[in-house]
């Protein structure tokens, strides 16, 4: 097996962690360890990013409107950089979020965050994606016509 | 036109303003609506204002809805302003539809087409009858959840195109124009006519399609897909140099397959008119699907004769914010216009004496 | 990319502050006007050229970096969002470390003087050194102006750059934490 290149786990625990609430953050960093002391370097700021379609789905791109995002970047008391870009206008989720990916590029760190923040935050988004899945599933048609009944 | 500074009002305006806020609020016995009440509950409102006001943000298209007091153009007049307060970040990298989280995914060109029919949350076989319960306040059983998630379906234009069937779209990699950076000029590419279809008016999208359908402008236009459900937002920060999710949202599709005679070039097939809309707004999307097929007549060597078919026309119309600014602008006062139509009018009638 | 240095402290509120001072600057020609926002930029930007960009450069403004300023690339990047132009001659606002021949710089036209470049010039004094006489708009009697670190033909230089009015570009004079702005509609005499 090939070796992933080192930002593919960053990419999923930021992926993770741009979908948690501020409260589901504060709740899990509860159960761990401290995050080391840190300065913002960036924000926490509001703006926006454009968000962008393709002509028939799969044309040349159009501009479709914009939505807001919140970004943040600190560095940690051990030197590591994080940083969070996250949909919405919460400040307080950007800055933990951003801490947390410091912590999360951490080794001695890394294992404990996985474990305590970021695997059951995923696996609750995994949970409510698959709950509407299942939703959306019992909708659908189940056609029969006469010749199959006559079988 | 001209315009006159007029001083006076100020007392009349405060006062109004004042009158305005106590009869937004109502009466004080009745509890003070929430924003996350009309988030949950006025979900097709919220979508609509962020549609229109060209702005994804439940939590402030429902504060918008809740100080325009339900005005949905006011409301998305308020997004509008609120976005020009924003830094742009950046640009985020086209949303992939065919790895949407479903909700819905219907098609009527198709009774078994892969992954088949998801109804979803649709009003379309509901009887249209007034529900006393809700007046009551009940509280529905829990949704029905199958065994089995759906998982992401293919979509159906591209089933189609696999065929050969319809007309393939490709990425020319141009870098598609932004109207909230350039004024809209004529003539305007598909990238800048989507763009304005995604935030023009439901009302002017719905008329304008409604009319194609009644002959100005005609395409026999089948559903080939609705689709509603999430997909993900992805940006690359320069300082990262990767890409990242920033979360999801709320889109609804609408392919539509169109009849094509074909030209001295193309062979006949199928061609398609496109909607991609925020939120959960079925009647927009397909209504953007119709206007944007109308206006490639055109482009597809029709002829382009019908209102639908007018790019200019529509696109100067379709935006409701510009719209609203400038008819009711006429509410403003004209005194000073008004005073020499007025004399114009005395002089004719003294000469014409 | 490496990062280590944040930006202003306050972004809103401390850009209000420098452009505030950008703006004295520009509209009384010679007065000396300082950043007081706590600001530590990379070396070798120093405050106030750092504060500038900060406040004026955004992702829709080019800006051009003489290669002296290499190591505060990343640091402008990340803050302002632009990517440094590598075109010098149409760049909205260029940094320099040593005056350049204004004439190649954006001079903007007749229709659109606005499209002209803005030059940042870090200079070692703006209380010493050569002195100078500043005369227009903005100034209700001549003003006199020390710099030490601007080439022996400056007056000269400026003096072609101030006969293309409405054209021309515009020079801000940057030492430590303060800075002076030379509008294009100045002209500058040798005291």
């Amino acid at each position: 097996m090939t070796a992933l290149p080192p930002h593919v786990a960053r990419q999923r625990w930021m992926s993770v962690l741009a979908r948690a609430t501020a409260a589901d953050l504060a709740d899990r960093l509860a159960a761990c360890p401290a995050l080391p002391d840190h300065i913002r370097l960036r924000g926490p700021e509001s703006g926006l990013v454009m968000l962008r379609g393709r002509a028939g789905g799969a044309g040349s791109q159009f501009n479709l409107g914009e939505m807001t995002v919140t970004r943040c970047t600190v560095r940690n008391a051990d030197g590591f950089v994080g940083h969070a870009y996250i949909q919405g206008r919460d400040h307080a989720t950007a800055a933990l979020a951003a801490a947390l990916d410091a912590g999360l590029q951490d080794p001695a760190r890394q294992p404990d965050l996985l474990r305590t923040v970021i695997e059951p935050l995923a696996t609750a988004q995994a949970e409510q994606r698959a709950a509407q899945a299942r939703r959306a599933a019992a909708t659908k048609v189940e056609f029969f016509t006469m010749a199959t009944m006559r079988s | 036109m001209a315009y006159v500074a007029v001083k006076g009002g100020e007392r009349a305006i405060d006062n109004a303003h004042a009158w305005l806020a106590e009869a937004r609020r109502g009466n004080p016995a009745v509890p003070d609506l929430t924003l996350a009440q009309i988030q949950q509950q006025m979900g097709r409102a919220v979508d609509r204002v962020m549609a229109e006001g060209a702005l994804y943000d439940p939590e402030l298209a429902a504060l918008a809805i809740k100080q325009a007091q339900g005005d949905l153009i006011e409301a998305a007049f308020l997004l509008r302003a609120y976005r020009t307060t924003l830094p742009r970040f950046g640009y985020a990298a086209p949303v992939d539809t065919a790895a949407m989280a479903l909700r819905r995914r219907i098609s009527a060109v198709y009774k078994d087409l892969p992954g088949g029919q998801l109804l979803g949350p649709t009003y379309d076989y509901t009887h249209r009858l007034l529900d006393f319960l809700l007046a009551a306040g009940a509280t529905p059983p829990p949704a029905a959840e199958a065994a089995e998630p759906a998982a992401a379906m293919p979509r159906v234009a591209d089933i189609l195109a696999q065929e050969g069937l319809i007309e393939t779209h490709t990425d020319t990699g141009t870098e598609p124009g932004d109207l909230t950076r350039e004024p809209l000029a004529f003539p305007a590419g598909r990238d800048i006519r989507l763009q304005a279809l995604a935030r023009g008016d439901e009302g002017f999208l719905l008329a304008m399609g409604y009319s194609t359908q009644r002959g100005w402008g005609g395409s026999h236009p089948f559903v080939g897909e609705l689709r509603v459900g999430e997909v993900t937002v992805e940006i690359t920060p320069p300082e990262l140099g990767f890409a990242i999710d920033i979360g999801d949202i709320t889109l609804t599709e609408c392919a539509l397959v169109n009849q094509f005679k074909g030209s001295k070039t193309v062979p006949p097939q199928f061609t398609s008119g496109y909607g991609l809309t925020f939120g959960h707004a079925e009647r927009k999307a397909m209504g953007m699907a119709l206007v944007d097929r109308a206006m490639r007549a055109e482009e597809l060597g029709e002829d382009a004769t019908a209102p639908a078919q007018n790019i200019e026309f529509v696109l100067y119309h379709s935006d409701n914010i510009e719209g609203t600014g400038f008819v009711e602008h006429l509410k403003l006062p004209h005194y000073v216009d008004f005073q020499s139509e007025l004399e114009a009018i005395r002089r004719m009638r003294e000469d014409t004496k | 990319m490496t990062l280590s240095l944040p930006g202003f402290a306050d972004p809103v509120a401390d850009a209000q502050a420098c452009f505030r001072a950008v703006l004295t600057a520009m509209s009384r020609p010679g007065t000396p006007q300082r950043i007081t926002s706590p600001l530590t930029p990379p070396a070798p930007l120093g405050i106030a050229a750092a504060a500038v960009l900060l406040t004026l450069v955004d992702g829709d403004t080019s800006l051009y970096l003489a290669d002296h300023f290499a190591n505060a690339a990343d640091w402008l990047r990340f803050h302002c969002g632009t990517d440094p132009s590598p075109d010098r001659t149409t760049a909205g606002f260029v940094l320099a470390d040593s005056l350049p021949d204004l004439a190649t710089l954006a001079q903007g036209s007749d229709e659109a003087p606005q499209d002209s470049a803005t030059l940042l010039l870090p200079v070692e004094s703006l209380t010493a050194g050569a002195r100078f006489t500043l005369r227009g708009p903005g100034l209700q009697a001549p003003t006199p102006l020390a710099v030490t670190g601007l080439p022996p033909d400056f007056a000269a230089r400026w003096a072609a750059n101030h006969a293309q009015f409405p054209r021309g570009i515009d020079l801000i004079l940057c030492a430590g934490d303060t800075l002076v702005a030379l509008p294009r509609s100045l002209s500058l005499g040798e005291a």
